[in-house]
Parts: C-alpha cells; sequence; structure tokens
C-alpha cells in the first residue's frame, strides 16, 4: 500500500470507495503526519480532537452501504478564517484567541455533508493580512521546502499543510493572492474562484468585495472535487451568485485527457512581468509558455495599461473595507477584552482591547483604511481607488476579447526568507502585483507549479486567470498543463520537495 | 444640571425667526428584520431575538428583507417622493457598544426615496407644506440599560447591559428639508408634522406607530435667526441643536418650544449655541446637553460591500402606488364632508386623534353624529383620567354597538355609560354588558304602569295637580317610578305613560 | 507629497479606537506617508468619467423573503461574552466621571 499521506485526494477517494483503505485509517494517517512534521512546519493552529470519530461515522455509513460523495472520509484542513463550530476560529489573530463560533462557515457546513473530515484549523496572516504568515499571532508557519523561508500568505497554514502531506487538501480565502500566492511559493495548486461562486458567509471578512474562498491541493482535479463541494449558491451571502456551475472536477479531468490546448488563445500579460520578477521564476515561466505553444496554442503578448495602479487601488480599498470590517473587534461580544489601569470607559476599554489584541500589520491598514475613508480623502482615495478597479475590469475586458485566457507567474519571486520583508511593508505589498488584478475584477485564477527556479531551486506557479464565471476553463488549461508538465518530469513536483521530520 | 434660563415665548418670536428640520424614524413592523431572519419583536427576553448578523459575530453576513424594501417605497411614495432607480446601502462607521458592528447599515448618498412633501394642518387651521429631503432604510441599533448611580440613567452609571433584541429592526429615517416660515406656530407644526408622519404610515399598515414604545422617534433640529429690519437681507441661519428622545407627540411640541425659549434667552444675551445634541426630559420638561457635534462625528461613510444596489422595478413601484390609500389631508377633507361635521366639531376629532376611530365605528353601523359623540366624550373623558389613549379603551365595534343599542331604545344615555363602563373593564361586548348586568331600558308597559300606578296611589296630592292640568307636577311621579325602575325605563315613555294614567 | 502628521495619526488611531504608544504613532506616521505616497497614484487615472465599481461581479435586487429563520439560544448568544449580567452583554461606563 502506497503511504497515505502521498496520494492526492482523488486517488484516496477512489481507495476509500473500494475500502482499500478506511477513513479512519486515512485521518490516522494525516494526524501522524501533523505529530511527525507540524512542530517544524507549524501549519496548523488547532488539530481537531474529534477528527477520528468523523472518520469513524464515515466508515460506519460506508459499511451500511450509504451512497457517500467522492471526497467523504478525506481529511480537509480548514484556514483559521473560517469559522467552525467544534474548533477555535481566531484569523490568526490574538484578539480571537479562543473564540467559538455558534455556527459553522457555509463552506464547512458543505464540506461536512460531504464527508469530509476535518483535521484541523490552519495558520495564516492575521486577519489575512500579508504574504508570509510572519503576521500570525500564533508565530510563523514555515515553507516545507525551506524551512527557512516563508509558505506565503495569507493562507500559509493552508498550503504548507498540503505541501506537507499533513492534509490532501485545505481550504483557503484569498483577498489578494493568499490562496494563489502560498501555492507558487509551496509548489501546490490554489484556486481563486470567481467573486461571489463561493459563499463567503462565515469566512471572516477582511475586504468584503475582494474576499474569496477556494480550494488548496496538490493537483488541479483535487481542487476541482473540493470547488464542486463548496460552490454554489448561498442565500446567506448576498453577493453569491445563483449561477448552475458545471463540475469542476470533471473539467480538470478533460483537460489532463486531451487535447484542450490546441488552438487555445492565451495572452501573456505584458506588465506581469520584467523589472521586479525573479530571473528563475521568469525563465519558467518562459518554457512554460514554451511549452504551450508546442501544443498548439496561440500566445499572444497582451497589455493591461492600468495593472500597474492595481497594487495602488487594492491598497486603498483593501484597507478602507478591513477597517471597518475589523470595527466588531470591540471586547463586547466576543474576543479578547483588556481594562486598562484604574479601570475606564467603555470607549477606553475598547481601544486599550484593540491596541493590545490587534497586531502591528493590522494597525498599520486600519489606520490607513481609516485614512483612506476620512472626511476629505474619501474622493480622492477611495472614490479614486473604485475607478481605477473599473478600470482594470475594463483591461480584463479588453485582454478577454482577444484571448481565452490570461497566464503571468503567480507571483514576482520564489519563497523569501523570515524577516526579509517585514520591516518595508511596500515591498511586501508589491509581492502580490501578478495575483491582486484578477481580485479586483472578480475573476477567478489559479496557481499551478511548473518547476524550480535554478538559482534557488524553489517552485514557481504560473497564474491562469480567465473571465468571470469561467472557472471551468481555469481547471480545464490548469490540468492540462499540470499533466503534461508531469509527464515531461516523469513525476510531481511536489514529490521532489525535501523530507521533513526524518521521513 | 443648571437650569437654562428661558425667554418669554412671544418675546423670543419677536427677535427670531425659528428654522427647523426633523428626522423621524420609523421602525417597520417586518416579521423580521432588516438585514437578518431573527424576528423582529417587542418584549422578548434579552438577546434571544438575535442571530449571528444582529450580534455582527465574525463570519455573519447581512440579506436585505424584501418586505421591508417594499414598505420603504410605500412611504416614500406616500410622502410624495421619487423612488431611487438604484440606491444602495453604505456603512456608516462609528464605535458605540448597542451597536454590534461598530457600524450601522444606512444608506448614505443613494437613498431609495427623496424630493418629496406632505400637507400639515395645524390645530389653527394653517396648511403647511413640509418639503421631504430624503427617506431611506437602515437598520436600529440594540439597547442599552444603564446600572448603578441614582438614575438609571448613563451619567453617573457604573456599568452598562447590552440587549441587541432591537439590533437590526428595519428603520425608515425621513428626512425634512430645512423648514421656515413656521414662525410662532413652530411647536404645533412640529407636533402636527410628527402625528402626520403617524397617520401616514399606520394608514400603509408598515409600523406600529407607538412613541412610547420607540417605533416612531423624532429627532428636531432648530436653530433661530435674528430677524432683520425689512428691506435688509436676513441673517445667516444659526447654529442648531439637535433635539432627540422625543417619545410623544406632546413631547415634541414642547420640546421645540423649551428649545427657542432657551435659544433665545442664550443669544439675546450675547451667547452663543453650541452645535449638540440636546436629551429632552419628560419628567422636567427640559433638553440637557448632550454629546458635542465635532470632527470626531467622522462617520466614513462608504457603500457596503456586502449589499447589492436595490433597483425597483417601474411595475413594482407602480403596484405599490396603485395600493397606497387615500393620503391623510384628502382623506380628512373626504371625511368632514361625509360625516357633516362642523370645523370645530371635525377639529375636535383630529386634534383627538380620534379619526380612525369615528371612521372605523361609522363602517361598523354608526351614524357619525353618534360615533364622534361617544369617542370625543365619555371615551376620551375616561382616557384622560386612565392616563391612555382613547384607542387602548374600546374597539370601535363595541362602540358602534352600544350607539345601535341607544339607537333602537334598549339603553338611555345614561344606561349607555354604564355599559361603557362595563365594557372597558372587559365584561364583554355591550350586549353582554346589558345581560349580564341587567341594565336594559324597562320596555314592558305593564311594569311601567304597575310602578305608575303605585306612586300615583302613594301621592294623591301630586295626581290631583295633574288632574287639575298642572302637568309639570308630574315630575315627581316620574323622578319616584324612575327611581322604583333604577334608571332603566325611557323618561319619555314614562310621562306619556304618567299623564294616561292620572287622567284615566 | 501627502505629509501625514502625527496629529492626524493620533486622531485616525481615536476614530478607530486604537491606543497607540506614543511610538507606534511615530513609526506609523513615518510609514503610512511612505505607503500614502506610493499608493496616491491612483488619482492620476481616476478621471471624472470613469465610473466607480464597488461590486466585482454586478448583481442588484438580492433580497430575503420576510421569513423568521433560525435564532441563537440565550446561551450561543452570550457564551463568547467577556462579561455578562442579566442576560445581556455587560460594558464598563459609557461616560466617565468628568462627563
Amino acid at each position: 500500500m502506497a503511504d497515505i499521506i502521498r496520494l492526492t485526494a482523488a486517488e484516496l477517494s477512489e481507495k476509500l470507495g473500494s475500502r482499500e483503505i478506511s477513513a479512519v485509517e486515512a485521518t490516522q494517517a494525516h494526524l501522524d503526519r501533523i505529530a511527525d512534521v507540524d512542530t517544524d512546519v507549524h501549519a496548523f493552529l488547532h488539530v481537531s480532537d474529534s477528527a477520528l470519530d468523523t472518520a469513524r461515522s464515515i466508515d460506519e455509513r460506508r459499511a451500511s452501504g450509504e451512497e457517500l460523495g467522492p471526497l467523504a472520509g478525506i481529511p480537509l484542513a480548514v484556514k483559521d478564517v473560517l469559522v467552525t463550530t467544534d474548533m477555535p476560529s481566531t484569523s490568526g489573530s490574538r484578539i480571537l484567541e479562543g473564540y467559538m463560533s455558534p455556527f459553522d462557515a457555509t463552506v464547512v457546513k458543505r464540506s461536512r455533508e460531504a464527508g469530509l473530515v476535518l483535521i484541523g484549523k490552519t495558520n495564516m496572516d492575521e486577519f489575512a493580512m500579508g504574504s508570509s504568515t510572519e503576521h500570525s499571532a500564533y508565530g510563523p508557519t514555515r515553507n516545507p521546502w525551506d524551512l527557512g523561508r516563508i509558505p506565503g500568505g495569507s493562507g500559509g497554514g493552508s498550503a504548507a499543510a498540503v505541501a506537507a502531506f499533513e492534509a490532501p487538501l485545505a481550504l483557503g480565502s484569498d483577498t489578494g493572492g493568499s490562496i494563489r500566492q502560498p501555492a507558487h511559493v509551496t509548489g501546490t495548486v490554489g484556486v481563486k474562484p470567481t467573486y461571489g461562486a463561493v459563499s463567503r458567509y462565515g469566512a471572516i471578512a477582511l475586504a468584503s468585495s475582494l474576499d474569496q474562498v477556494g480550494p488548496v491541493t496538490r493537483t488541479v482535479l483535487d481542487a476541482g472535487l473540493l470547488q464542486d463541494v463548496i460552490g454554489g449558491h448561498d442565500p446567506f451571502d448576498s453577493t453569491s451568485l445563483t449561477d448552475i456551475w458545471p463540475s469542476m472536477a470533471d473539467a480538470a479531468r478533460e483537460g489532463a485527457r486531451g487535447d484542450v490546448l490546441k488552438g487555445l488563445k492565451v495572452g501573456v500579460v505584458r506588465e506581469l512581468s520584467g523589472e521586479g520578477f525573479q530571473a528563475g521564476v521568469q525563465s519558467r515561466f518562459d518554457e512554460t509558455v514554451a511549452l504551450l505553444q508546442k501544443q498548439g496554442a496561440e500566445v499572444l503578448e497582451v497589455s493591461a495599461p492600468h495593472f500597474e495602479y492595481a497594487v495602488s487601488a487594492y491598497y486603498l480599498i483593501l484597507p478602507a473595507e478591513a477597517s471597518s470590517n475589523l470595527a466588531k473587534f470591540d471586547s463586547v461580544r466576543f474576543g479578547m477584552r483588556v481594562q486598562p489601569e484604574g479601570g475606564g470607559t467603555v470607549e477606553q476599554v475598547m481601544a486599550a482591547t484593540r491596541e493590545a489584541g490587534f497586531g502591528p500589520e493590522v494597525k498599520r491598514r486600519i489606520i490607513l483604511g481609516t485614512y483612506a475613508l476620512s472626511a476629505g480623502y474619501y474622493d480622492a482615495y477611495y472614490g479614486s481607488a473604485q475607478k481605477v478597479r473599473t478600470l482594470i475590469q475594463r483591461d480584463f475586458d479588453a485582454a478577454f476579447a482577444q484571448v481565452d485566457v490570461l497566464i503571468s507567474p503567480s507571483a514576482p519571486t520564489t519563497a523569501f526568507k523570515f524577516g526579509e520583508k517585514l520591516e518595508d511593508p511596500m515591498a511586501m505589498y508589491l509581492n502580490d502585483i501578478a495575483t491582486i488584478p484578477a481580485n479586483l475584477a472578480g475573476i477567478p485564477g489559479i496557481s499551478v507549479p511548473i518547476g524550480l527556479a535554478p538559482e534557488d531551486g524553489l517552485p514557481v506557479g504560473l497564474q491562469i486567470m480567465a473571465p468571470v464565471r469561467e472557472d471551468a476553463r481555469l481547471y480545464r488549461v490548469g490540468a492540462a498543463i499540470e499533466a503534461l508538465l508531469e509527464a515531461q518530469w516523469g513525476s510531481t513536483l511536489i514529490s521532489r520537495a525535501p523530507a521533513l521530520g526524518g521521513k | 444640571m443648571a437650569k437654562d434660563a428661558l425667554m418669554d415665548y412671544d418675546k423670543a418670536l419677536e427677535l427670531f425667526e425659528p428654522v427647523l428640520g426633523f428626522e423621524v424614524h420609523v421602525e417597520l413592523n417586518t416579521k423580521t428584520k432588516m438585514f437578518s431572519h431573527a424576528p423582529n419583536g417587542f418584549g422578548s427576553d434579552a438577546n434571544t431575538n438575535v442571530s449571528p448578523v444582529c450580534l455582527g459575530l465574525p463570519g455573519a453576513l447581512p440579506v436585505v428583507n424584501e418586505q421591508a424594501v417594499r414598505y420603504s417605497i410605500s412611504l416614500g411614495l406616500a410622502l410624495g417622493c421619487s423612488i431611487a432607480p438604484s440606491s444602495r446601502f453604505a456603512r456608516k462607521n462609528y464605535f458605540y457598544p448597542d451597536l454590534a458592528k461598530n457600524y450601522q447599515i444606512s444608506q448614505y448618498d443613494e437613498p431609495i426615496a427623496f424630493g418629496g412633501s406632505v400637507d400639515v394642518e395645524l390645530p389653527n387651521g394653517r396648511l403647511v407644506t413640509v418639503s421631504i429631503e430624503r427617506a431611506h432604510m437602515e437598520e436600529d441599533a440594540g439597547k442599552l440599560t444603564h446600572v448603578g448611580g441614582s438614575t438609571g440613567r448613563i451619567q453617573g452609571a457604573e456599568y452598562s447591559l447590552v440587549d441587541y433584541n432591537r439590533a437590526g429592526v428595519p428603520l425608515v429615517e425621513i428626512v425634512t428639508d430645512i423648514i421656515y416660515g413656521a414662525e410662532a406656530d413652530a411647536p404645533e407644526l412640529a407636533k402636527a408634522y410628527v402625528a402626520t408622519i403617524r397617520d401616514i404610515v399606520t394608514s400603509l399598515g408598515i409600523s406600529d406607530a407607538k412613541m412610547e414604545r420607540g417605533n416612531l422617534r423624532c429627532d428636531a433640529n432648530i436653530s433661530l435667526r435674528p430677524r432683520t429690519p425689512e428691506g435688509e437681507p436676513p441673517a445667516p441661519l444659526g447654529t442648531r441643536t439637535e433635539t432627540k428622545n422625543v417619545n410623544s407627540l406632546r413631547s415634541v411640541e414642547r420640546a421645540i418650544r423649551y428649545e427657542i425659549q432657551r435659544q433665545a434667552a442664550i443669544l439675546a444675551d450675547g451667547g452663543t449655541i453650541t452645535q449638540e445634541t440636546r436629551h429632552w426630559h419628560e419628567d422636567t420638561g427640559r433638553t440637557s446637553a448632550g454629546r458635542p457635534k465635532s470632527d470626531a462625528d467622522d462617520y466614513r461613510y462608504f457603500p457596503e460591500p456586502d449589499l447589492l444596489p436595490v433597483q425597483p422595478s417601474l411595475e413594482l413601484i407602480e403596484e405599490l402606488r396603485a395600493a397606497l390609500p387615500e393620503p391623510p389631508a384628502a382623506r380628512r377633507r373626504r371625511l368632514k364632508a361625509e360625516w357633516g361635521f362642523t370645523d370645530l366639531e371635525f377639529q375636535d376629532v383630529v386634534n383627538g386623534g380620534l379619526l380612525v376611530e369615528i371612521s372605523e365605528t361609522v363602517a361598523a353601523g354608526a351614524s357619525p353624529a353618534a360615533a364622534r359623540k361617544w369617542w370625543t366624550g365619555e371615551i376620551s373623558r375616561v382616557a384622560n383620567v386612565q392616563g391612555v389613549e382613547a384607542s387602548a379603551l374600546v374597539s370601535p365595534g363595541n362602540v358602534a354597538a352600544l350607539a345601535g343599542l341607544v339607537e333602537d331604545g334598549t339603553l338611555t344615555d345614561k344606561l349607555a355609560r354604564q355599559v361603557l363602563e362595563g365594557v372597558i373593564a372587559g365584561e364583554g361586548t355591550p350586549q353582554e354588558v346589558v345581560d349580564a348586568r341587567g341594565l336594559a331600558v324597562v320596555s314592558d308597559d305593564g311594569a311601567l304602569i304597575a310602578a305608575i300606578d303605585d306612586a300615583l296611589a302613594s301621592q294623591p296630592d301630586v295626581l290631583a295637580k295633574i288632574r287639575d292640568g298642572k302637568v309639570q307636577a308630574a315630575g315627581a311621579v316620574i323622578g319616584a317610578v324612575m327611581k322604583a325602575m333604577k334608571g332603566q325605563a325611557d323618561a319619555a315613555r314614562v310621562r306619556e305613560l304618567v299623564l294616561e294614567r292620572a287622567n284615566s | 507629497m501627502s505629509e501625514i502628521s502625527e496629529e492626524q495619526v493620533a486622531h485616525l488611531a481615536n476614530l478607530a479606537r486604537i491606543a497607540l504608544t506614543p511610538q507606534e504613532i511615530s513609526s506609523l506616521t513615518t510609514e503610512l506617508d511612505q505607503i500614502v505616497d506610493s499608493i496616491a497614484k491612483v488619482q492620476q487615472v481616476a478621471t471624472p468619467d470613469v465610473p466607480a465599481t464597488s461590486h466585482p461581479v454586478p448583481l442588484a435586487n438580492v433580497f430575503r423573503p420576510d421569513v423568521v429563520g433560525e435564532t441563537l439560544t440565550i446561551e450561543e448568544a452570550l457564551k463568547n461574552a467577556p462579561e455578562q449580567a442579566d442576560n445581556r452583554f455587560k460594558v464598563s461606563a459609557i461616560l466617565g466621571e468628568e462627563q
């Protein structure tokens, strides 16, 4: 029997279905792996103590002949931004330490209903603000490829968990790249679905108009299987789309099988290359472009002239919305309370609590957002940023009038070292340059591994973007590229990651 | 709290022109809250009508109540407003413990309704058209209870307790344009305006509109502008105060009068008005300073990203317009004509707030005159004594039934008042009270004749006088008979029979 | 170009209810100035003819029927409360003594 933890979710699904492996075995294997490696990786903030019970009940249901979904019995790691009734939900913040939600996020509820076994909550930058998990109040997660480097962020915990084989599947949230950039630096797959394709209900809001929940996995097919479970209309989220979605897993299978690349019109975004992009990232990207052409794809360069304003617009819109979304953390109904010395009014208690409960990056963005919204500055900053959003959407519209998908490196560099960008907020912010435009426009994006950068041997990801609602196209194209590259390499990229914890 | 100096009202009006503006908040009586499926109810145990949305729990998201939108459109139409083809919600950001998310979902630059007007009739017959700037949708806040200290007020409290049952109850805020020219009628106009809004929302059936419960709340803005000699340009507008916590029609009137007198005293003394919130105190009949308005009131409004624009179709707007009840002012004119009341009689009805009661009583079969007599007379008297609304005492159906019993001779007026007392005491319908108390007029001539004969026999001198043609002497006999019948006889009939028996 | 002052940051911190230390105010002033400088370029292209976008995927009229749904039990409502009394959330006095 192959090592359970190294199976993809799709493979595990088959073995669970044929009862070659039980859900308890699958769960135990991953719990053991967590016990072995998570001291080093620190992907998890909390490991479930009821996962085995859940797994047992799945096994019983299967034994009784119940027809279960494809992911029943498969362990799932959940980013701590998603609220859960059986585990604390902190969003990586001290202010929510120990918070127990009385309700499950919709994606969590749907995962449970599909029989997935929630194995734990994963680490993240505090309130999803960051690109490195260095801003977690509970200490950073380490990149399984190099424990001295960041695993990306904000969803570094989820990406590291799947990269370190602590879970085959994880849930993430992507506001400006928090699923795709960690996938890029950990050699895994991450999808930011179309805005509204997956419910945000129960995702602790960072920036409501940008946030999107999505799958974090090791293969494109696994991501499709998970999006099929969590996606679809949710009446509890007003921005949830009512579309009937095709199966993303089917799209991935179709892509891996066939010749979807032939005749595919692929646009390379001129503004997402060159200056600021690491040589090894660029060279792997260029090789992928060549590979696509070889497969009969029609590659052309397209321009998105307003992308250079995207990071600026993003760092106005996000802090503005976040400053309001995070106002609820005031020590009245839940969360930490700090009493100032000698008592104080409720106002002083709130201010002392927020001073003690929020980390520096959260404070920085709240102050920035408060500034961007305050009287006299709204039009210049927030209002202008919303206009840039329109211009970026127009850039995408123009590009998608010419091509089926757009591609770029998922991030300018491979995983950087801890502390490297911590003191320079703007440098950290620029790390999201490739991923931010998709959030501003609401379009879907995926990051798939395309190799290791020659200079540091670290993973590089390819970002594929499609028009709004065309998530299935991403899965088709992503799976096709994944299949081609793996055929070329003779293995998966992740199998080349160094061993951890003596294994 | 030092007592404010007040200027004589007439003197204040000589020196200054009052400039008004109102913000009336109407709580809608939908089944659920504005953005959550939690019940919109009054009087439940603390924190039981709450969902994750009402408590602003991490991850919760708002979803708009469709009925609240329909009600808001109807109200906008009834206020003569245009309905925005596209309106949207915005967040108003400020920290306060009764505000679960520390922002209120409201509407800012794109309200659902704008640019209307309402005709307001004053007790003196003057008709004032108040123009409406906008009406917008928003959510109510929770309720704070202040504990410790002597007064239960926020001042001096040791701590406060928060109940979020009211958090998220749908509100429509109706904002007037600046109102000039109210002059000495300013207090009456304020009261009549709020009463008109109350009539409108009541006739629409979209709010319980009980001011004492906070279903209808009025914030009154008032400033004074010094008068300038004729021919000179008007003085600039004065600094305004916003008086809150005014929870009865009578208080609206009193609070405005108070603020005019207070501000006038300050200004005449060379002082300046602080732009601030004033809290009205029902018990003392005064206002006190609240939070001063300052640049700290930077609400950082921005479009609510969790909600989508509201874009009502023309069909929906026309459907709701067609279903609008008659506007209260037009209705009053029509009813006055239909009922044939004099100006004075009708004013009595309007001032008593009894239009609805009387029209329902008429609809239940009473004559307009009888309905008016009962409601403005005995029922209002009792209501006054008990300190409650007349409408809370007895239903229009029962009043109509009572009037019917008088009409058909079952009851005399005097008996009917006793029956009403029974109905108010909860003894049942008028007929039930009549039966239970045995109060009906004795219309059996046999019983009356027996009583009359007894009375005549015991007063032979009176009998003689009657027979001598001194008819007025019959009074003593009639009185004795009515007494014997315990008042349950028709005095006119008794008189007829006395004369008949005496002369037979 | 943006020239953010420490007073301004202190004011923003007050609006945002964060009791920043003087050191934080000082360092945030510098950082914010740099950040605002580099993101102010949005104004270059945000001309009056460009409409603002607040929702990435345009929708309208998303409503919920006026039907009562599940509510929290009093235990669920209060279980995360730092302090409670009488089934309500307890907070410190709203006004200080001088008020």
